[in-house]
């Protein structure tokens, strides 16, 4: 744009003006859908108008707007440069930062319950730890399943709108397996992961000639179907009242009981602390998580893995060169299903009881939620994104102090999703290639002139 | 007999509702090349402003039918239009130039959005509606069984012929229409040649927006009970329906709606009814994987 330097009022004018018509637009948004309520009565709907609340909604758009036309969009008006520049963007920190800023992260998640187990018990700190380690797990069930979604979604390029769907055949697995055969967790920890992975191939071959959006919609379609069928198969699954009392793993054949004659407790010659199980929890997801991410840094680098990543540059170079994608996009959504199988068998020993509430499209939308704000492909970008997304969403529900300044009935709670969309939406204009974005392929060609005879015999090039 | 014409009549009714949305994503994807994943939820939010615009203008003393729902119908379009633009303008726009999948994750995002402003603003609990446009006609009757053609029904496919006929004429005789067949086929030369690319898309939006109020309306009208939630089912099944007619294509998406809704009603009606959306969704995906250009639709031609 190279609009003539304006004189300052006429920029106060213009800025006004555009406030208006934004004030306008936001005044047919919300008039109807804001400025009233429809409740319930005994007559049928009534109409509760909320003039109060409609002005609010407006005026802070106009006002919103206004202060942006001043002071952000405008050239000749600049804010005051701070002493320090922000070291922003994060790649900026660099290849080293990324890599020491994983291992930090890495020995924080792996030394965090102990430490605060024995602080706690130490100095009688009295932190909420059973609270604390039920968000953590929470949060790195979500650093795994976003793992395995990045295999598909950043690796691959395909863009899976229905994982919850593997999520959900390993859930199930283990919990049918487990409370109709008295299977253990171990030993359906496989199973599930392998099921999940055959329907990742079931449900990949019939995708197989679609690409970008058609495929989106598709697995969103094939998401909806496996959580209907869960729903109404009542013989099986029980249908919406899910399936309850699913055992706990054991530590090598030790239970986490109070009582029993074999318990870990005893065994280690411990007091018997509930905490344990949910150490014991959060070091069970923490393995799978790190085993996810290292099979994807691993697999990147097998030829399996640079043929994803080249089929996500351009599938149409790809296959000219001679890459078969068709397997390749089989593996991808194989190996992304089993770790989504994994994580949904984790998730059932987890909760203890699942049903099919558990598995809706939102649950898939938080999921590439994370991928995708994290930077698609990066893995550090997942872990950052799993922790803000669910630590806010944690964060929204305590925020009973909002009340003092909203009044008695105000709910945060319930604009948590909304939050979220709105987050997801900002994010994605804001820095539309991630928080963190690393799309560069694994393996890249430097050196143009070097793609010779020699790296074609290789079989690098 | 009785039975089989009773489902198509049911199903041609809710068919054509479907058409009408289809109608939203299928000139959008022409124009853009996108899946608007949000068009689902403006439908919903139409459903919305069509409900409160109606108890608003009985509560004024309007109370001759057929004007209220005229001037339900023109606030409803108007208002659920402003949507339609602004969902383009704050979600799309900035992204029109970045990589293929970001739109459709705004648009995901746009979707979690409107559904949740609307059960945060109007709360979570089924709106119902007393019958408004009630009677029928008796068309048919066999062994007991008699063939109901309700007076909603045929309301229902009158607006839709009638939209079908004005919007078939805006795109193939106005010069906005023009436009946005020029956008379609390639927006930089259209621009080049002097169509202003932005407006044409918005309007678009815009127009695709109205007709998802209608449809709104309709549904409102057709089951008498909306919530926060129809826009998401509704959305994809309309989007298979114009995948189905061939997407780009406005007398497939209406054909597409009549297939969708056909199958659907049948499928309740001789199979089961919880799984007719599974009926719907494999539809989608059959169609998708053998006939991916659709009914009417040209095959898509891969350029490198």
């Amino acid at each position: 744009m190279s609009e003539p330097v304006k004189s300052p009022s006429r920029h106060l004018q213009a800025a006004l003006a555009d406030a208006i018509i934004a004030a306008y637009i936001a005044f047919a948004l919300f008039c109807l859908t804001l400025g009233v309520k429809t409740v319930d009565s005994p007559r049928g709907l009534m109409l509760l108008p909320r003039p109060m609340l409609l002005a609010v909604a407006v005026g802070s758009v106009f006002l919103g707007r206004f202060v942006l036309n001043l002071l952000w969009w405008n050239r000749s008006f600049r804010l005051p440069r701070l002493p320090w520049r922000p070291a922003w963007p994060i790649p900026a920190v660099g290849r080293y930062g990324t890599q020491y800023g994983g291992m930090l992260l890495l020995a924080a998640a792996v030394l965090f319950p102990i430490i605060a187990f024995t602080l706690n018990k130490t100095l009688h700190l009295g932190l909420p730890l059973r609270y604390l380690f039920d968000l953590s797990i929470l949060v790195l069930t979500y650093v795994m399943l976003g793992f395995g979604l990045n295999i598909v979604v950043g690796l691959a390029g395909l863009l899976d709108l229905g994982y919850v769907a593997f999520y959900a055949v390993g859930s199930y697995t283990f919990a049918l397996l487990a409370t109709h055969f008295g299977f253990g967790f171990w030993m359906c920890l496989p199973l599930a992961g392998l099921l999940a992975a055959l329907w990742g191939v079931v449900l990949g071959f019939p995708v197989l000639r679609l690409r970008g959006d058609y495929l989106a919609i598709v697995t969103l379609a094939f998401g909806e179907i496996v959580r209907i069928v869960l729903l109404n198969w009542t013989a099986v699954t029980n249908g919406p009242n899910g399936i309850s009392d699913i055992p706990k793993p054991t530590f090598f054949g030790l239970p986490f009981s109070a009582t029993g004659t074999q318990t870990f407790a005893s065994f280690f010659g411990l007091r018997y602390d509930p905490l344990h199980a949910i150490i014991f929890l959060y070091y069970v997801i923490l393995g799978l998580a790190l085993i996810t991410s290292l099979v994807t840094l691993r697999l990147r680098r097998l030829p399996i893995g640079r043929a994803w990543e080249a089929m996500r540059e351009d599938e149409i170079a790809c296959r000219s060169l001679g890459i078969n994608t068709t397997v390749a996009k089989l593996t991808a959504f194989a190996t992304g299903a089993l770790f989504g199988g994994f994580a949904g068998s984790f998730f059932a020993t987890r909760q203890g009881f699942i049903s099919p509430e558990s598995f809706t499209f939102m649950e898939s939308a938080i999921i590439l939620a994370i991928v995708v704000l994290g930077g698609m492909g990066s893995q550090i970008g997942v872990v950052l994104a799993a922790m803000v997304m669910i630590g806010g969403f944690e964060l929204l529900r305590n925020m009973e102090w909002l009340q003092v300044v909203f009044g008695q009935d105000f709910d945060p709670s319930q604009y948590r999703v909304l939050l979220f969309g709105i987050a997801m939406v900002g994010i994605m204009l804001w820095r539309p290639r991630g928080i963190i974005s690393s799309r560069e392929p694994s393996i890249l060609l430097n050196d143009r002139s070097a793609v010779g005879g020699r790296l074609a015999k290789e079989g690098r090039a | 007999m009785a039975y089989f014409l009773q489902q198509l009549i049911n199903g041609i009714a809710l068919g054509s509702i479907y058409g009408l949305i289809a109608i939203g994503y299928t000139m959008v994807y022409g124009i853009v090349g996108m899946i608007n994943f949000a068009h689902g939820d403006i439908f919903m939010v139409g459903a919305f402003i069509a409900l409160i615009a109606f108890l608003l203008v009985l509560s004024l003393g309007v109370t001759l039918v057929p004007l209220a729902l005229v001037l339900v119908l023109i606030i409803a379009m108007a208002l659920t239009a402003v949507w339609g633009w602004t969902v383009e303008r704050i979600a799309y726009r900035p992204l029109r130039e970045s990589f293929r999948l970001a739109p459709l994750i705004t648009a995901i995002g746009m979707s979690i959005v409107l559904q949740n402003f609307i059960q945060v603003a109007q709360g979570a609990r089924v709106k119902p509606l007393q019958p408004v446009v009630t009677g029928g006609y008796q068309v048919f009757a066999e062994n007991g069984f008699v063939v109901n053609l309700s007076n909603i029904q045929i309301l229902i496919v009158v607006t839709t012929v009638v939209l079908m006929g004005v919007f078939w004429l805006l795109i193939s005789r106005t010069a906005l229409g023009r436009a946005q067949r020029a956008c379609e086929q390639d927006r930089l030369m259209a621009a080049l040649c002097g169509v202003n690319v932005d407006r044409t898309i918005s309007l678009t939006f815009v127009m695709g927006a109205a007709l998802a109020a209608v449809a709104g309306l309709l549904y409102l009208l057709y089951y008498g009970v909306i919530d926060f939630y129809i826009g998401f089912v509704a959305g994809i099944k309309a989007f298979t329906a114009a995948v189905f007619g061939g997407i780009g294509s406005l007398p497939g998406a209406m054909l597409g709606g009549l297939v969708i809704g056909l199958i659907e009603t049948f499928w309740s009606a001789y199979f089961t009814i919880e799984y007719k959306d599974v009926a719907a969704f494999s539809m989608l995906a059959i169609v998708l994987i053998f006939f991916p250009s659709g009914l009417l639709g040209r095959p898509e031609v891969e350029k490198v």
